[in-house]
């Protein structure tokens, strides 16, 4: 059976433009809370990536530290996301869910028995950030044979040689660092600039399906609409923070922002 | 696993910079992996490059000071009666602590690699404070990150860094200590590493800080060696050797010489943060026997939840104040070379009084863990054992927690 990554990206193709990739953290702003976005915004979205909140996260800026903090002081653990995936597929059985943390999480709870919660869960895709190539070969081979895809990053400091070899061993979808950031920073590359980078990522091997994360916002969103699929991460944890500072409602909120970068993509 | 003897322990990783097969290594974002590959080719080079050790030896000779002294401890040891005590006193080291060394080769390696500015993660304040003087010394824009509980409690050292031109960055995220800092740190070079060079202030992170740090910190254990053997003509037949831990330099740097001696001959007993007596908190994962796990960036024993969030510390000493330990000392607690062992709050406050009371020296609370174990065991020791201590910071900086705690008198006193 095709992973319904691949599938997702599939269906953009067909309707001419990129894959919308969320991110949100698990347990955010409560479990309940951090379910209900999930089923709200899935309508809009083709891929969810799901945060595993860290309490040391050395690759996440502000928006997404805020979001973590406080879901890990809301009580959120490793099981309790496990089992807000599995209540989302419930009611969404074929939506791609990509799990992504850091790796202490995974180590702790030990690779295999990880993989095969994420299997029974139905996560289809994992990204470790700070689990890059050539450390996560065995552990990518290990995902490979439950078929789920281990997702590489890539970035712009990344050499061609590595680049080369890197896309060798990925899985079927690719993750492209948008610039030298954390997540959320702002843009300081043109749209250009990151499109041509892109580029040379997908001369290397066309069929392999690269996402564009980092600094993309509604402002960004619309001028790179000819990658595979774009990331927004930060921005829907601004928003929640915000409607949560305000007292509004984080699902109504986060769902009316993903409509709308939903319609700048098409 | 096993030490092997005659290769430096910060060569005796494997490829990937594990340490005995699991500890260290880089658990780092995608963006880092390049910076940190460029800088261990430039470092693999430059340890060998005869000119460059001798530019770094001009510096830490004229500008650093070398040798720190190395005295005995005369009223101490007839008040303990046992074994005969010493001091390492690096303190005496330009800027107040052992931290100088490490900044200024971090500095030097910024200069050849052509980068402009320089940032730093800081807990006592000592890295942070001798990487804003080197960093002024050689030109470079320095950015310190430091816990915003950290700037509270070590004031003096966040005046000297700001007189030296340096923008010190107050994180409030997490505990607001150390281990945010150095987060904290790390995420600013991730999207300024093309610009920026990083020095960790301790032998933590990525495997090749570690290395560069122990590398530059074993400036103290050449210099005793020659030292003891100018004082007894040649290594004592009992040396031990005793020295706080906390992410782990200063004792790595003061054994690394000693390291290929039969451990009876030469002993090294680590002292970590043991946190206040009726905390449950600590800063001790080697004593406690916390589980390894992943932390900025290298496999350590750490001080986590069953999920692998990193716990919070505690401990009245900001520069032991870490929930982690350098790979190293995981290595040499694993082979057994070093004893592990911690010290209270308590404990070291009642060792800085035993030792201002006897002597001319003024450990920080940093080496007062140390000279608490090292005054308990010595009681028991034989005349003919040296134990030596390293005062590796100045209390100077614990100006307003010594008073708080021991009374305004006693301090100034002293």
């Amino acid at each position: 059976m095709l992973n319904p990554i691949s599938a997702a990206f599939k269906i953009a193709k067909k309707e001419k433009r990129p894959a919308l990739l969320t991110y949100t953290v698990a347990g955010d702003g409560s479990k309940k809370q951090s379910l209900n976005i999930l089923k709200s915004i899935s309508e809009n979205v083709d891929i969810l990536e799901v945060g595993v909140p860290h309490n040391t996260p050395v690759a996440d800026g502000s928006q997404i530290q805020t979001s973590a903090y406080r879901a890990i002081k809301n009580g959120i653990k490793i099981n309790d996301i496990f089992n807000i995936i599995k209540k989302f597929k419930k009611s969404d059985k074929n939506k791609p869910v990509i799990l992504m943390g850091y790796y202490n999480m995974i180590f702790q709870y030990g690779e295999n028995k990880y993989i095969n919660k994420c299997k029974a869960s139905g996560v289809n895709g994992l990204i470790v950030v700070d689990l890059p190539w050539p450390e996560n070969k065995n552990f990518a081979k290990k995902c490979k044979s439950k078929s789920i895809y281990f997702i590489q990053l890539l970035s712009p400091t990344t050499t061609n040689k590595r680049l080369r070899k890197i896309i060798k061993d990925s899985h079927q979808m690719i993750y492209f660092i948008s610039m030298l950031s954390t997540t959320g920073g702002k843009l300081k590359v043109t749209p250009n600039e990151i499109l041509k980078n892109y580029n040379k990522i997908k001369k290397i091997d066309p069929k392999k399906q690269t996402v564009i994360g980092f600094g993309i916002t509604e402002k960004t969103i619309g001028k790179l609409k000819s990658a595979d699929g774009l990331v927004v991460g930060s921005a829907i944890c601004k928003e929640i923070t915000r409607s949560l500072n305000n007292r509004q409602n984080p699902v109504t909120n986060v769902s009316r922002l993903v409509k709308n970068l939903k319609k700048k993509t098409t | 696993m096993k030490l092997k003897k005659g290769i430096p322990v910060i060569d005796q990783g494997n490829k990937l910079g594990f340490w005995g097969g699991k500890f260290g290594g880089n658990f780092v974002p995608e963006t880092l992996k390049k910076p940190i590959e460029d800088l261990e080719i430039l470092f693999n080079n430059l340890k060998k490059d005869k000119k460059f050790i001798a530019e770094k030896d001009k510096y830490f000779k004229n500008w650093i000071g070398t040798p720190t002294r190395f005295i005995k401890l005369e009223n101490l040891t007839k008040h303990v009666g046992g074994a005969q005590i010493y001091s390492k006193v690096v303190s005496d080291a330009n800027g107040g602590a052992h931290k100088i060394y490490n900044a200024t080769v971090h500095c030097l390696l910024a200069k050849r690699s052509g980068k402009k500015v320089i940032c730093g993660d800081t807990g006592a304040g000592y890295a942070g404070k001798m990487l804003s003087m080197a960093a002024k010394k050689f030109g470079l824009k320095c950015k310190i990150f430091m816990g915003a509980k950290d700037i509270a409690r070590q004031q003096p050292n966040v005046k000297a860094m700001k007189k030296n031109g340096a923008e010190v960055v107050p994180v409030y995220s997490g505990s607001q200590t150390l281990v945010d800092a150095v987060s904290e740190c790390m995420r600013f070079w991730v999207a300024n590493c093309d610009t920026t060079a990083m020095c960790v202030g301790s032998t933590v992170g990525p495997a090749v800080f570690v290395r560069i740090c122990g590398w530059s910190t074993s400036q103290i254990s050449r210099e005793l060696k020659v030292q003891l053997i100018e004082e007894f003509g040649s290594i004592p037949k009992k040396l031990k050797l005793y020295n706080c831990v906390g992410g782990g330099s200063s004792s790595f740097g003061f054994w690394n010489e000693f390291m290929d001696y039969d451990k009876k001959q030469c002993e090294f007993i680590g002292v970590e943060a043991g946190g206040p007596a009726k905390s449950k908190k600590h800063a001790a994962p080697l004593t406690y026997g916390s589980k390894i796990g992943i932390l900025h960036g290298a496999a350590q024993y750490v001080n986590q939840n069953s999920d692998g969030q990193i716990e919070e510390t505690e401990s009245i000493s900001a520069g032991l104040d870490y929930p982690g330990i350098s790979p190293i000392h995981c290595f040499l607690k694993d082979t057994k070379r070093a004893r592990y062992t911690s010290a209270s709050d308590e404990d070291a406050l009642k060792a800085y009084k035993l030792v201002t009371k006897f002597e001319k020296l003024r450990p920080s609370l940093e080496p007062s863990h140390a000279f608490f174990v090292a005054i308990a065991e010595s009681k028991k020791f034989s005349k003919d054992t040296i134990v030596v201590v390293n005062s590796c910071g100045d209390a100077y900086k614990d100006k307003k927690i010594l008073e708080q705690r021991l009374g305004k008198k006693y301090v100034k006193s002293n």
